[in-house]
C-alpha cells in the first residue's frame, strides 16, 4: 500500500495551517472555500484550538485580528464576496501589524457571480482591495501538496513580517483531490513572531531598532497594556498627527516587504533553459499550462513555464532576467488580464506579450493553449 | 509517457456521483496510481446536473479536468444526452437501464444496468445507488481488486453503514456478467 492519502486542496489548506501552528479560525462558510471552515471546525478542537463561525465576513476578519493580537496564529477563509467585505480590516491588520492568513478561494464573476466555477479574478483585489499605499504578500498554490507546504510559508511570512498574508487559491485547486505524500513534521520549517514581554518598554510597543523593519510583538492582554489603532501612530501605539512620524511609518510598512523581496518572492520555472517563448501562469491554471508545454515540447517548440508562486510582490527581477533569451511571452490566466498588467509593466515593451484568458467560469484547456501558441507562431512568420 | 484514463460520473445532484468519483480516486491512491479528482455542480444542494471526474495514470497528471472520457457513468437522461457527445474513441458507457440510448451512441459500448432499481429493491435503500454503481463499474472495468475497492468505500462512508454498503457493492458486482467483464476490462498503462 502507498503512503499517499487522497486529499482535497481545501483540506490541505487546513492541515498545512495546523502544521504551521494555526490554533484559531473564524469564518463564514462560502463556496468554493466552505470545506476549509468545515475541516477547521473538525480539526481545531482536536489540537486544542478554537473554531468560531461568525455572523459574516466583517466579523470573521475582526475576530482573526483579535486572536492574533492576543498571540495565537489565526486564519480565515472566504471567496470573492467575503473577500470584498474583509478589505477594511485587512488594511487595519497591515497598519496595526497583526500577522494572519486570509484564504481567498476565488470564484467567477463580480458580486456573487458563479459560486462553483473557477476564476482568478481577485488577483488585483488581493493587491489593491484595501485602500491606501500598503504592502501585500500573496501566495498562490497549484497543487494539493503545494497548498499544504505553501500555506505554512504564508504563516511564516505573516509572522516574520507582522502583516496579513493573502493565500490566493482558486476553485480548480481548492476542490481538486489528489493523492499526496505530505512532508514529515521534522522536514517543516515553522517561524514564530518575535515577541517582547515585560521589557519595561510598554510605551514603545511599536519600537523598531535601527536597521530593522519589524517591531517585536507583545501579546495583547498579557501583562503590559498598550494601544492598537488603525490611525497613524508613533512607537507607543497612540495616534499622531505628525506628518513626519506618519510618513516614516507608512514608508517602513512598505519597506518591510519591498526591502525583503528576495526573501519573500518564490517562482517555479519549467523548461526555461532554452525557451524562446515563456508562458506565465499561476495557481490552478498551471495544470493546463504544464500539459500544453509537454505537448509543445514533443512537437519541438521551445516553450517554457514561468510561474510566480509569490504572486505579490510580482517577481519582476526574475522575469526580467529571462527577457534576453525570449522572443515572446504568453500570459495565461482565468480572468480578463490582471497579472498580464504586471507582466507588461515588467517587460516594458521589450517583447510582444500575448494573452489567453477566460471569464465564463469554464476552464482553459491544454488544447486552447496549444492553439494560441500556433497562432502566435503564425503571426511571428507573417511579420 | 503513460496514458491518462479519464472517467466521468454524471447524474443529478444528490445521487452521489461525486462520492462515486472520489471512491474511484481513493482506490487509485490505495493501489499506488496517480489520480486527480474534481467535480462541477450548480449552486443547488439537490437536483441540477452534477458531474464528477477522476483521472488515473501511472505518471504525473497535470491538467486536472476530463476532456474526452474513456469511461462515462450516466444516471439521468439529461446527463447521458449531454455527456455522450464528448467521448474518447472506444469509451465504455454505463447507464441506468431506465434511460434510452441517444442516437450516435453505439450500443456495443454501452452497459445498461438496473442500478437505481437494484439499490431500491435489492439493497433496500435508494441512496446506495452510487455504491451499487461503483461495484458495477469495477466489475466491468476490473481496474481494482475487490479488497482495494472495499477499503476505498470504507474510507468514505459513515461508521455503522459498512454492512449496507458492502451489500450495495456486491449487488453492483452481480449486475455485470462474465462476458461483459471480459469485453470491457481496462488496464492503466
Amino acid at each position: 500500500m502507498s503512503k499517499a492519502v487522497l486529499m482535497q486542496g481545501n483540506e490541505a489548506a487546513v492541515e498545512g495551517a495546523i502544521a504551521a501552528g494555526m490554533r484559531f479560525f473564524a469564518g463564514y462558510p462560502i463556496t468554493p472555500s466552505t470545506e476549509i471552515a468545515e475541516q477547521s471546525a473538525l480539526r481545531l478542537p482536536q489540537v486544542g484550538g478554537h473554531f468560531l463561525q461568525m455572523e459574516d465576513e466583517l466579523a470573521s476578519i475582526a475576530a482573526v485580528l483579535g486572536a492574533s493580537a492576543a498571540g495565537v496564529k489565526a486564519m480565515t477563509a472566504t471567496s470573492g464576496p467575503g473577500f470584498s467585505l474583509m478589505q477594511e480590516n485587512i488594511g487595519y491588520g497591515v497598519m496595526a501589524e497583526i500577522p494572519c492568513v486570509i484564504v481567498d478561494v476565488q470564484r467567477a464573476g463580480p458580486s456573487t457571480g458563479l459560486p462553483t466555477s473557477p476564476s482568478q479574478g481577485d488577483y488585483m483585489q488581493a493587491r489593491w482591495g484595501t485602500h491606501g499605499d500598503h504592502p501585500v504578500i500573496a501566495l498562490s498554490p497549484s497543487s494539493v501538496r503545494e497548498t499544504y507546504t505553501l500555506i505554512i510559508r504564508a504563516f511564516n511570512l505573516a509572522e516574520k513580517y507582522r502583516t496579513p498574508v493573502i493565500f490566493l487559491m482558486d476553485e480548480i485547486v481548492g476542490h481538486m483531490r489528489e493523492g499526496v505524500e505530505l512532508p514529515r513534521e521534522s522536514e517543516l520549517i515553522i517561524n514564530h513572531r518575535k515577541m517582547s514581554f515585560h521589557d519595561g518598554a510598554n510605551k514603545q510597543c511599536y519600537f523598531v531598532p535601527e536597521g530593522e523593519y519589524v517591531p517585536a510583538m507583545k501579546p495583547f492582554g498579557q501583562g503590559e497594556r498598550y494601544n492598537i489603532t488603525g490611525l497613524a501612530h508613533d512607537s507607543s501605539g497612540f495616534p499622531t498627527n505628525s506628518t513626519e512620524i506618519a510618513g516614516k511609518l507608512f514608508t517602513r510598512l512598505l519597506d518591510k516587504v519591498e526591502k525583503n523581496v528576495n526573501d519573500i518572492v518564490r517562482i517555479e520555472e519549467y523548461a526555461m533553459d532554452d525557451a524562446e517563448t515563456a508562458i506565465v501562469c499561476f495557481g490552478g491554471t498551471t495544470r493546463a499550462v504544464m500539459s500544453a508545454i509537454l505537448e509543445a515540447r514533443a512537437q519541438g517548440k521551445k516553450v517554457g513555464m514561468f510561474r510566480p508562486i509569490t504572486v505579490w510582490p510580482f517577481p519582476e527581477q526574475q522575469l526580467r532576467a529571462r527577457l534576453p533569451q525570449l522572443k515572446n511571452i504568453l500570459m495565461v490566466e482565468h480572468n480578463h488580464g490582471q497579472m498580464l498588467l504586471e507582466v507588461q509593466r515588467t517587460v516594458g515593451g521589450a517583447l510582444p506579450v500575448d494573452f489567453l484568458g477566460r471569464i465564463d467560469g469554464t476552464v482553459i484547456s491544454p488544447a486552447d493553449i496549444l492553439a494560441k501558441l500556433n497562432e502566435m507562431e503564425e503571426n511571428c512568420h507573417a511579420q | 509517457m503513460s496514458k491518462r484514463y479519464e472517467m466521468r460520473f454524471a447524474g443529478s445532484g444528490g445521487q452521489g456521483v461525486i462520492l462515486a468519483s472520489v471512491i474511484m480516486a481513493e482506490a487509485a491512491v490505495i493501489e499506488g496510481l496517480r489520480t486527480v479528482q474534481s467535480q462541477a455542480y450548480g449552486p443547488e444542494a439537490r437536483g441540477g446536473v452534477s458531474k464528477a471526474e477522476t483521472v488515473l495514470s501511472r505518471d504525473a497528471i497535470w491538467y486536472s479536468k476530463v476532456t474526452k472520457p474513456n469511461f462515462l457513468l450516466a444516471l439521468t437522461q439529461a446527463s447521458l444526452d449531454t455527456y455522450s457527445k464528448t467521448l474518447a474513441e472506444g469509451a465504455v458507457v454505463m447507464i441506468d437501464d431506465s434511460l434510452s440510448l441517444p442516437a450516435g451512441l453505439d450500443p456495443k459500448q454501452v452497459i445498461a444496468a438496473p442500478i437505481l432499481r437494484s439499490a431500491r429493491e435489492k439493497v433496500g435503500k435508494a441512496f446506495t445507488a452510487n455504491i451499487v454503481a461503483v461495484g458495477a463499474i469495477n466489475a466491468a472495468l476490473g481496474i481494482f481488486s475487490d479488497e482495494v475497492l472495499l477499503e476505498a468505500v470504507k474510507r468514505h462512508i459513515p461508521a455503522g453503514t459498512e454492512e449496507i454498503n458492502k451489500k450495495a457493492l456486491a449487488c453492483g458486482k452481480e449486475l455485470i456478467s462474465a462476458e461483459q467483464a471480459a469485453a470491457f476490462a481496462q488496464t492503466i498503462e
